[in-house]
């Protein structure tokens, strides 16, 4: 179990239709890969998030497959143009079965 | 000869290499702006005690483009992730009998002002304090708590919270009255070569700032932007603990961390960037 687990989301405020946003999000996670071995020589267990999705208003924006090799405090940037006000819903799915998640409402304009 | 008339060459080379690169040496000439509304002066005149340097620089502007531009957006800056936890830690009820950071101080905001002058003379206890010693302070005499290790993880978040409420703060620092005698010890370590390879820290931060060793650019070793987030250890490091790098670097047994030594160092290289501001929690190599 991750502690400390908290996500970040930088999303806009309000939107024109059509609009292009650029959207940033990071969340604290450790990432333990699985490949590396305590002091006594033992596998730590791998504890990663291995899915990340953003959606619009039910829409998918952009779903991401995870791997073991991404650090620690994943951050991701990416674009999405908007046909108008609505809710951006983003969600991480941890090898644990914990699924955070954070929503931003984007008005009109 | 073959093999000799061909490392002739490649040394030749190598010299006209070295060449081109000594001319990119110093500071580049960027602004430090963070969140857009921050305006942070990463260049001053040096303070008088400074007898070798006309001009201060942040360590800022001897880093890339794009580690300069993680430190110029809370939200891309990683330190900040410690921040928030820390921000937790503070309002959280930890004390034996309920009490909170936040029950004394109200907000984190309360504390501006304070990193721009770290360390200071402490009245009360006769010694030249950090704020390292002062949340322990609080802990143990206030909350009735075990202290936090000098480079603990809770340590470090706390540091960076009360750091990052002072930034666009001159640091102002101290010389003379009650510290002048740590600040004279301090300025001695400054300059005293230490370790097998015989380096002070003026070796490498005042003689040579600005030039390549290997592939660092070196900086004049500021510490305004304390404690910084470190690409290389991919989390928060103390002043305390950079220290200890550099000394053993030189191949020393080096003061531990926390010790009157480092604090006495701490506040000279802190009296060192008199006139820069506070940037902490910064983002480097």
């Amino acid at each position: 179990m991750a502690d400390n687990v908290k996500p970040r989301v930088r999303a806009p405020r309000s939107t024109a239709a059509g609009e292009t946003h650029t959207l940033k999000t990071l969340i604290s996670h450790p990432m333990e890969s699985g490949q590396r071995k305590d002091s006594d020589g033992n596998t730590i267990p791998r504890s990663i998030i291995h899915r990340f999705t953003c959606e619009y208003d039910g829409e998918m924006v952009i779903d991401v497959t995870m791997e073991p090799a991404i650090s620690t405090n994943p951050y991701f940037e990416f674009e999405a143009k908007l046909p108008g006000p609505g809710e951006f819903v983003f969600t991480w799915y941890d090898d644990d079965g914990s699924v955070y998640t954070e929503t931003a409402t984007v008005e009109a304009a | 000869m073959k093999i000799k008339a061909f490392l002739a060459t490649a040394g030749a080379a190598a010299l006209l290499a070295s060449g081109a690169l000594a001319q990119q040496t110093g500071p580049d000439d960027d602004n430090l702006v963070v969140n857009g509304e921050i305006d942070i002066v990463t260049d001053a005149p040096a303070p008088e005690h400074l007898e070798y340097v006309r001009t201060i620089y942040s360590g800022w502007r001897f880093r890339s483009d794009e580690t300069q531009a993680l430190q110029m957006d809370d939200f891309d800056n990683p330190a900040f992730i410690f921040v928030d936890q820390a921000r937790d830690v503070w309002n959280a009820e930890i004390g034996t009998n309920g009490e909170s950071c936040a029950a004394c101080h109200e907000e984190p905001e309360s504390m501006r002002g304070l990193r721009a002058e770290l360390p200071h003379w402490n009245e009360e206890k006769g010694e030249v304090y950090t704020a390292e010693m002062y949340i322990n302070d609080c802990r143990t005499e206030r909350m009735g708590l075990e202290p936090w290790g000098w480079d603990s993880g809770d340590m470090k978040n706390m540091t960076a919270l009360i750091a990052s409420v002072s930034r666009g703060l001159p640091i102002n620092v101290a010389t003379d009255g009650p510290v002048k005698e740590a600040w004279e010890k301090g300025k001695e370590i400054y300059y005293t070569r230490f370790g097998q390879l015989e380096l002070a820290c003026a070796n490498c931060h005042e003689d040579n700032y600005g030039r390549m060793i290997r592939a660092d650019h070196l900086s004049q070793g500021q510490t305004n932007g304390f404690p910084v987030y470190r690409l290389k250890q991919a989390g928060l490091v103390s002043k305390h603990n950079r220290f200890r790098g550099c000394i053993r670097d030189t191949r020393a047994e080096t003061f531990s961390v926390g010790s009157p030594e480092f604090v006495a160092l701490e506040l000279y290289v802190a009296s060192r960037g008199n006139g820069l501001m506070v940037e902490g929690p910064a983002v480097r190599n």
